[in-house]
């Protein structure tokens, strides 16, 4: 066991799964010999050779759609866009044909690809490095969308993404790749793509966000812990399909929720939760349901993007808005 | 009965690594001044890229994609190009956009992390870099198609890494500008590196050259650290797109001298060795010593300009770290031309926060 970052927990379930299973193969942009821009690749083309940590030309189409021909012939393909904001080029690929050859084929021919980003923003990159769109993955039948939010859940959800016969879109919050670290025992131990995480249990309001912004909701349901108000704070993590049980449940117990994320809102997975609720729960329901996002702009570059990005103080607002009701 | 076809790429050299013509120069190495400019605005490049380096390791600035080796070829294609001419760059185009009017603070403030270093004061229709590699492939052919509609004797000129010829971007452009015969130039330039992926395995393509002839346009290979080479090509070039004649691709071979960006370190994938030998092609140096052999500059007018560049720089740094960011609502006031109804409540919770401090 030892203390690993999320960034790392990703290289040791890659590192797991390849000696595991010879049908993995990883495949992108500088994920070889430089070992991937975030590191997340290094020493795999070492130990397991070129052959199967692929360093590619740069072209995403063909990231993509490789990965599709080789999944066919039953490899296993975790393929890595070196970041979201250059994902957009696979994206025919990964829509047209990884989510649905099997249903194309009805069964004969299947696509067990994992398919990595780094999203999000925070981290004072360049234009094009900092948004959050897993809205529009996660509107497409057919692909699995999963985005851990600490090493532990890197490195079991990677496994189950690498292990499930379907295609898998992994997005990896890159403000926190080396935010904290976790013990992380490398015992091949998957974790469920079905199933929220309930980072912190609570009575008054539900917390529902996913991808870094999980990071502002636990501070401000620590706050709020402060000023007596007892939040449950749930990880959504397989933003599709989506666990509503779990959300619903916490609503049943809370009756007030609160959703967080970084995307902007019109059209944001927020929307999806807050219908979900409104649909089931709206019984239970004592408040409307309120989101904390991105606002519906481009994403502003780095000197103005934390006046984009939800803040804890946001949060903290818009649980006290709620509870007032 | 069996049919071949044959096609070629033309390579050009004039100026050898040690500063030595290898054959006559061309007409332009005449023109002292010109050839003086471009010297100057090199080694201007190179001034701003040592500062902008700087700036980004003390925290002042954002990631940061270093000029250095890319010199000689920006001068020349900003000196080729005529000011109706559109330059749709990529993000190593730093010299050939000084020459066009962008300015160094511009420059800072867009790596800087703000939008406005990309509304270009001096250049007003030439494009901002395309961060995606390779999509401004398709826009330099839609430039060049709007000429082709208005009849327009203007040409286009397009740059793009090695990396950014693996993409169909690049290969769809190449494939449309000949099929209609578009005024625009392709100048890929060969840095020999996408980040860590060396030219031998991003494509098995012998030249970058030769995949202007899928496209079937003229298709050229310059070595890229020689300023007489890339001008006459690229002057050429230009001038056949002006006149009706078409497209052209040219390689131009260089050598990326620094880090990918500020974010990477080379150390991990290239030797030292190869770094050390590739400076012995360095064009600028190149350059001024044929200068310095003609005549036409010394050690004398190398220091004085060098003092003129850090001035420059340091102003344009000035003038950069002095700039207000934008208020955030900044982020609403570009979105559309009038930004509608239903979000003027999203721009308005802003503008509240923005004034409320640090709520
Ligand atoms: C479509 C796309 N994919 C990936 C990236 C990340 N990236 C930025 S630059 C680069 C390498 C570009 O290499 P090349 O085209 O040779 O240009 P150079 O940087 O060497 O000048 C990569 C992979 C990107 N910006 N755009
Ligand atoms: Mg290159």
């Amino acid at each position: 066991m030892s203390e690993v970052t999320l960034a790392e927990a990703v290289n040791m379930a890659l590192h797991h799964e390849m000696a595991r299973d010879d049908d993995v193969v990883v495949l992108g942009e500088d994920v070889g010999t430089n070992g991937g821009v975030f590191r997340t690749t290094a020493g795999l083309k070492e130990r397991f050779g070129f052959k199967r940590v692929m360093d590619t030309p740069l072209a995403e189409t063909l990231i993509a759609g490789t990965a599709v021909g080789m999944a066919v012939q039953g490899l296993r393909p975790v393929a890595e866009f070196q970041f979201m904001g250059f994902i957009y080029a696979g994206m025919e690929q990964m829509i047209s044909h990884a989510a649905r050859m099997r249903n194309r084929t009805r069964g004969r021919l299947t696509c067990p690809i994992v398919y990595r980003a780094p999203f999000g923003g925070g981290i004072h990159a360049p234009e094009h490095h900092s948004e959050s769109t897993e809205a529009l993955f996660a509107h497409i039948p057919g692909l699995r969308v999963v985005m851990p939010t600490s090493p532990r859940r890197a490195y079991g959800l990677l496994l189950a993404a690498i292990r499930d016969p379907d295609p898998v879109v992994f997005l990896e919050p890159k403000r926190i790749y080396r935010a904290v670290t976790q013990t992380v025992d490398d015992d091949g131990a998957a974790l469920p793509l079905d199933t929220c995480f309930t980072l912190r249990e609570g009575d008054d309001v539900t917390l529902i966000s996913w991808g870094a912004a999980i990071t502002e909701t636990l501070q401000a349901a620590a706050r709020l812990a402060d000023q007596g108000l007892s939040c449950e704070v749930i990880d959504v993590a397989t933003l599709s399909p989506m666990d509503r049980e779990t959300l619903l449940c916490s609503v049943a117990k809370t009756g007030r929720a609160v959703i967080v994320h970084e995307a902007c809102r019109h059209g944001g997975l927020g929307a999806e939760v807050a219908a979900s609720l409104a649909e089931a729960a709206l019984l239970d329901l004592q408040a409307p349901v309120v989101r904390v996002t991105g606002y519906d702009t481009i994403m502003p570059y780095y000197r103005n993007e934390q006046a984009y990005m939800p803040q804890v103080a946001d949060i903290v607002e818009a649980v006290e808005q709620v509870v007032a009701l | 009965m069996k049919e071949r076809y044959e096609f070629t790429v033309d390579g050009h050299t004039y100026l050898g690594a040690d500063g030595v013509p290898v054959r006559d120069l061309p007409a332009l190495a005449d023109d002292t001044e010109r050839v003086l400019a471009g010297y100057r605005n090199m080694v201007l490049a190179r001034t701003f890229d040592a500062k902008a380096i700087a700036l980004q390791r003390t925290g002042q600035c954002g990631t940061y994609p270093s000029v250095l080796g890319h010199e000689a070829i920006g001068s020349a294609v900003g000196q080729c190009m005529a000011a109706d001419d559109v330059l749709v760059p990529y993000y190593r185009d730093h010299a050939a956009q000084f020459l066009r009017g962008v300015t160094m603070t511009e420059f800072l403030l867009y790596w800087g992390g703000d939008e406005r270093g990309s509304n270009y004061r001096d250049c007003p229709e030439d494009l901002p870099v395309a961060v995606p590699v390779s999509t401004q492939c398709c826009h330099a052919v839609g430039v060049a198609s709007a000429f082709r509609v208005r009849g327009e004797r203007r040409a286009v000129l397009c740059s793009v890494g090695d990396g950014g010829t693996s993409k169909g971007d690049f290969l769809e452009s190449v494939n449309v500008a000949g099929a209609w015969q578009l005024p625009v130039v392709f100048v890929v330039q060969n840095n020999q590196w996408a980040i860590s992926t060396p030219a031998r395995i991003q494509s098995g393509s012998r030249t970058l050259a030769q995949k202007g002839i899928s496209g079937g346009l003229p298709s050229h290979r310059v070595d890229g650290q020689d300023y007489f080479a890339v001008s006459a090509v690229v002057a050429e070039a230009l001038e056949r797109a002006r006149t009706g004649k078409g497209a052209s691709v040219i390689e131009a071979v260089t050598y990326r001298y620094g880090d990918h960006t500020t974010a990477d370190d080379a150390t991990r994938y290239r030797s030292a060795d190869e770094l050390r030998r590739a400076w012995e092609q360095d064009g600028v140096k190149r350059l001024q010593t044929w200068l310095y052999r003609q005549g036409h500059w010394d050690e004398e007018r190398e220091q004085a300009w060098l003092a003129k560049c850090k001035q420059q720089v340091d102003g344009a740094v000035s003038d950069y770290l002095a700039t207000e960011p934008e208020p955030p609502t900044a982020m609403f006031d570009y979105l559309f031309e009038t930004l509608p109804a239903e979000l003027i409540p999203q721009y308005q919770r802003l503008q509240r926060k923005a004034e409320g401090g640090d709520r």
